[in-house]
């Protein structure tokens, strides 16, 4: 029981519900509802606090206080927020397709939520083990895409529609970076179930073989969810405000809802591919242990997402689009190809992988920094040359 | 194996309900005085012009075409990639000569001019 608490709860749930009388079916069945019930809550109520910590943080990087009314430490501000959106009236803009409008809120949130059934919390703590795990957090990420085309589609409104075209655009693009990354875990691990692939981080964590590859995830998840220096999905200076201009009171506040909770999911997902999910000392004695390890590295993660989001400052689109497809995706290409070869060789030479690895990825790193130098120069040449020519036009 | 995903046959919608509970309670809630002015489309108050489901450049569709043939081909990989234990280097790489047809495509793309933004 001390030892690991999850999986002796999970059995006696089931033979309490088969004291009941119920079949062995029926009380796998609702204790799967009620553990779907359970993530599903407590994933939506830690956004209450996300959203404290994402203001409080981002406030102290801009040498700011951030909330500090409502609550101790401005703790209930959101609650606050949550009161006043509950209590404004739902506007749906003439022309509207309305079925549409309502859906795609709830949509986002529950593209998000979704993901969470597939993360290992702990050691038999995870909603679900499916063998196809990678599969389907590709393919639940992709409703997030979906459902902001039909915010900006069915909105009746220009911008909203503008907003959504390159959001889908860009949200698409840095799509494919994100699955060729994933390929190197599966591959590391032999299988795309998200319990084996944190198992088979036991000798080393993922991001000591394919750094490279966590890189590549983590940006891209940070494209995908809209994080700054990608967050063109709500460029309030160019479009107003994006795909969600028309939203009014609670139907706005649930994409944003949606988008708070993909920056932590972001930092959950790149803990359990690459740095270890629950592994840490003593997570075999002690099961619990794991959600507190898990806990720590997603903190640290998401921590590092705020970060960045307070230090950059956004891309344009057509740069955002050129940095995916002339940089990441080659980029992920050349890094899927080398993990499979260099992994390979390794195996059949006898090398130590780890090192081998290491070693190849610092080589693709350092080429890159090369290549990346050299174009840069070469643009700095051109702006140079055209600066040139104009002041001698315009010389007195 | 379907019990497997009996956990995301409930979480799904148990997300997309409790989404749209508070809209749901937001109409309840919130007040409801509806206005011509305040119903119409905001585009930072100039009145809008024409048809708003408009035909949309054809650059997305290029984008949109070239994701998917990159998406698609992704997914080929991934069989692959949980065999890649059990595998030979030669049949390795076989599947490096694919992602070296895949960074074909890619080539062609950037030679044609795709993926420059305009």
């Amino acid at each position: 029981m001390i030892a690991d608490p999850f999986a002796t709860i999970g059995t006696l749930l089931r033979e309490f519900l088969v004291g009941l009388g119920l079949q062995a079916a029926q009380a796998n069945a609702l204790v799967n509802f009620l553990g779907a019930g359970a993530l599903a809550t407590a994933v939506l109520l830690l956004t209450f606090f996300l959203i404290w910590v994402e203001r409080k943080v981002l406030a102290r990087l801009q040498d700011r206080l951030g909330p500090n009314r409502v609550g101790p430490f401005g703790l209930l501000q959101t609650i606050a927020d949550a009161v006043k959106l509950l209590t404004k009236e739902v506007i749906v803009p003439v022309g509207a397709d309305k079925l549409i409008y309502y859906i795609a809120p709830p949509l986002t949130v529950m593209s998000v939520v979704g993901l969470w059934a597939v993360i290992p919390l702990a050691p038999n703590l995870v909603g679900t083990d499916i063998n196809v795990g990678v599969i389907y957090l590709i393919s639940i990420g992709a409703i997030g895409t979906l459902a902001i085309m039909l915010a900006g589609w069915s909105s009746n409104n220009k911008y909203a529609l503008l907003g959504a075209f390159r959001s889908v655009a860009m949200l698409i693009s840095y799509e494919v970076p994100m699955v060729l990354a994933l390929l190197v875990p599966t591959m590391l691990a032999g299988s795309m179930g998200t319990v084996a692939i944190v198992e088979g981080q036991r000798e080393m964590w993922f991001v000591v073989l394919a750094p490279l590859a966590a890189f590549l995830f983590f940006t891209s998840s940070m494209a995908e969810a809209g994080k700054a220096p990608f967050d063109l999905l709500e460029a309030e200076s160019e479009i107003v405000a994006g795909y969600n201009i028309e939203y009014s009171s609670m139907a706005f506040g649930m994409f944003f809802v949606g988008e708070f909770l993909h920056g932590f999911t972001l930092a959950a997902l790149t803990v359990t591919l690459f740095f270890g999910g629950w592994l840490g000392p003593g997570v075999d004695q002690y099961a619990w242990l794991g959600l507190f390890y898990f806990g720590l590295k997603t903190a640290i993660v998401y921590f590092v997402v705020i970060w960045i989001r307070g230090t950059l400052p956004r891309l344009r689109i057509d740069q955002v689009n050129a940095v995916n497809w002339k940089f990441l995706v080659p980029l992920a290409l050349a890094v899927v190809v080398l993990t499979a070869v260099v992994d390979k060789l390794a195996a059949g030479q006898g090398w130590d992988r780890t090192w081998a690895l290491l070693l190849a990825n610092g080589l693709v790193f350092l080429c890159v920094l090369t290549g990346v130098q050299l174009y840069a120069r070469s643009v700095r040449r051109r702006i140079e040359i055209g600066a040139r020519s104009t002041s001698a036009i315009g010389a007195p | 194996m379907s019990d497997q995903w009996l956990f995301i046959a409930f979480i799904l919608p148990l997300a997309l309900f409790m989404a749209g509970m508070p809209i749901g309670m937001s109409r309840m809630l919130g007040p409801r005085k509806s206005n011509p002015m305040k119903d119409a489309a905001y585009e930072c108050g100039v009145e809008t012009v024409g048809d708003t489901w408009v035909q949309f450049k054809v650059q997305y569709y290029i984008f949109a075409l070239v994701f998917v043939v990159f998406d698609v081909e992704a997914v080929f990989l991934f069989p692959w990639a949980v065999a890649y234990d059990r595998l030979q280097l030669f049949a390795v790489l076989e599947g490096v000569l694919f992602i070296a047809i895949l960074a074909a495509g890619l080539v062609y793309a950037w030679r044609k001019g795709n993926l420059e933004w305009v």
